[in-house]
């Protein structure tokens, strides 16, 4: 884990204080960011990466608002879906979504209806970004390469 | 008077052209210059630090780098957007090694993020360019009577270490201002918990669910609308009180406004004009009581 995001996991001392400001947690069994800290912590690295509890968060950064211990929980789940992305396991919806960011530089494109609405509503055009500067830095990460496996896994 | 860089974000102007219009038209009206950020990309918000961290905070850096060759601020219009950009933004000023990273990165596409400028959220720009007394001096239809529940959502209040908005656990920014168009802001159960809304797409249940206690919270503190500054809260509490009276038979009907369309109401500018009906709970009810309160 020593990872971006992942360098004040080891000061977690399983108080529950996450668990117990978490949204989803108090919904469902099958997401506790405590349990979540705890197999990251002993390394139980299939459990983690093979469940889709690190999925679950919804990524409302109270658990990481509340941790006594500071400890950025929040940013540590992001940092152990960057490991499952890397193992080939990634859902659709965030695979989806990357994607549009690399084709398009938007999340969300912009569809033909939505700029003839912008028109008459006489919101300015919006300028295209700038996909080509956009792909140098997602090549410099190697989120191109990332992106690029993860399609291959889910095709299979 | 403040002139500052627009940032749009994707979802915004893609999904909710209406919410421009109105907050364009409410910080215009209010004095503040808006210049087009062009060629800005998404934010990279959380489903693209799922995949990269690194990328996304390059991507941030990349954005914040396009208003710093206009040596303007950054004003977003959308939770999200804030937290991505506000959030490079301190992490980079504070961490120099970072900084050399991430600069490392956006060499490849000729940027250098420097560091000058802020990234703000246009609550910050109304309380501390305009302030609450000049806001309340503009309001010519006085929202006097209506009980507005404020909904902050997640990503302008945390992580406060980074964002610095507003008290995480007791936020008063939003309340302020929309007490300054003479409406009250109430307060209601679980008012600064999540709405689900990043889990919409992936776990939609789970997702409703949660909108739903937000939305049940707002019902029995009698609350005539909500008031929303993020998008995607917006969604999970407009579409969600549909999908909720669909699914499980019930029959919520409080309007989602966001807080510039509250704003433009007070302000007299026609509701045709901030495109007012393009939401599924219509807000035809509260808008007869507003002109009604107004003539009488």
């Amino acid at each position: 884990m020593q990872h971006l995001g992942g360098e004040t996991l080891t000061l977690c001392y399983q108080c529950g204080t996450c668990a117990s400001s978490c949204p989803v947690a108090r919904l469902t069994k099958r997401f506790n960011p405590r349990i979540i800290l705890k197999d990251a912590i002993l390394g139980n690295k299939e459990k983690v990466l093979n469940e889709d509890a690190i999925w679950l968060c919804s990524s409302c950064f109270n658990c990481q608002e509340r941790c006594p211990q500071e400890i950025e929980i929040a940013d540590i789940i992001y940092a152990l879906r960057n490991m499952a992305i890397k193992e080939k396991r990634a859902p659709q919806a965030f695979i989806d979504m990357a994607s549009n960011l690399a084709e398009s530089g938007r999340v969300v494109p912009l569809a033909n209806f939505t700029i003839r609405r912008r028109e008459r509503s006489g919101l300015p055009t919006i300028m295209a970004p700038d996909t080509d500067a956009l792909n140098k830095i997602m090549s410099a990460t190697d989120f191109t390469s990332i992106l690029e496996q993860a399609k291959k896994a889910d095709s299979q | 008077m403040k002139c500052y860089a627009l940032y749009l974000g994707c979802t915004i102007p893609a999904r909710q052209p209406n919410h421009e219009l109105s907050t364009r038209k409410a910080l215009t009206h209010l004095g503040i210059n808006l210049v087009e950020l062009d060629k800005a990309t998404c934010c990279a918000p959380p489903p693209i630090e799922s995949v990269e961290l690194k990328t996304s905070l390059a991507i941030g850096a990349y954005n914040i780098c396009l208003a710093e060759e206009q040596n303007r601020d950054i004003i977003t219009i959308c939770g999200g957007c804030f937290q991505s950009l506000a959030g490079v933004n301190a992490r980079l000023k504070y961490d120099s090694h970072l900084k050399k990273e991430v600069n490392h990165i956006l060499a490849k596409a000729g940027k250098e993020y420097r560091g000058t400028q802020q990234v703000k959220h246009y609550l910050q720009v109304l309380t501390e360019d305009i302030g609450l007394p000049t806001i309340s001096q503009k309001v010519v239809k006085s929202l006097k009577g209506i009980r507005v529940a404020s909904f902050y959502g997640c990503h302008v209040l945390r992580p406060s270490t980074l964002l610095q908005f507003d008290d995480p656990e007791r936020p008063q920014i939003l309340d302020n201002l929309v007490e300054a168009t003479g409406a009250q802001s109430i307060d209601y159960i679980n008012k600064k918990k999540c709405c689900g809304g990043l889990l919409r797409g992936y776990e939609d249940d789970l997702a409703l669910e949660i909108a739903r206690d937000k939305i049940v919270n707002v019902y029995n503190a009698q609350g005539d609308c909500i008031t929303t500054v993020c998008p995607f809260c917006f969604v999970a509490l407009d579409i969600g009180q549909l999908q909720l009276n669909r699914k499980f038979n019930e029959s919520y009907n409080i309007p989602v406004l966001h807080y510039p369309e509250l704003l433009c109401l007070a302000f007299g500018i026609d509701p045709k004009d901030i495109a007012i009906d393009n939401r599924r709970i219509k807000a035809n009810s509260l808008l007869h009581r507003i002109t009604y309160m107004s003539e009488h």
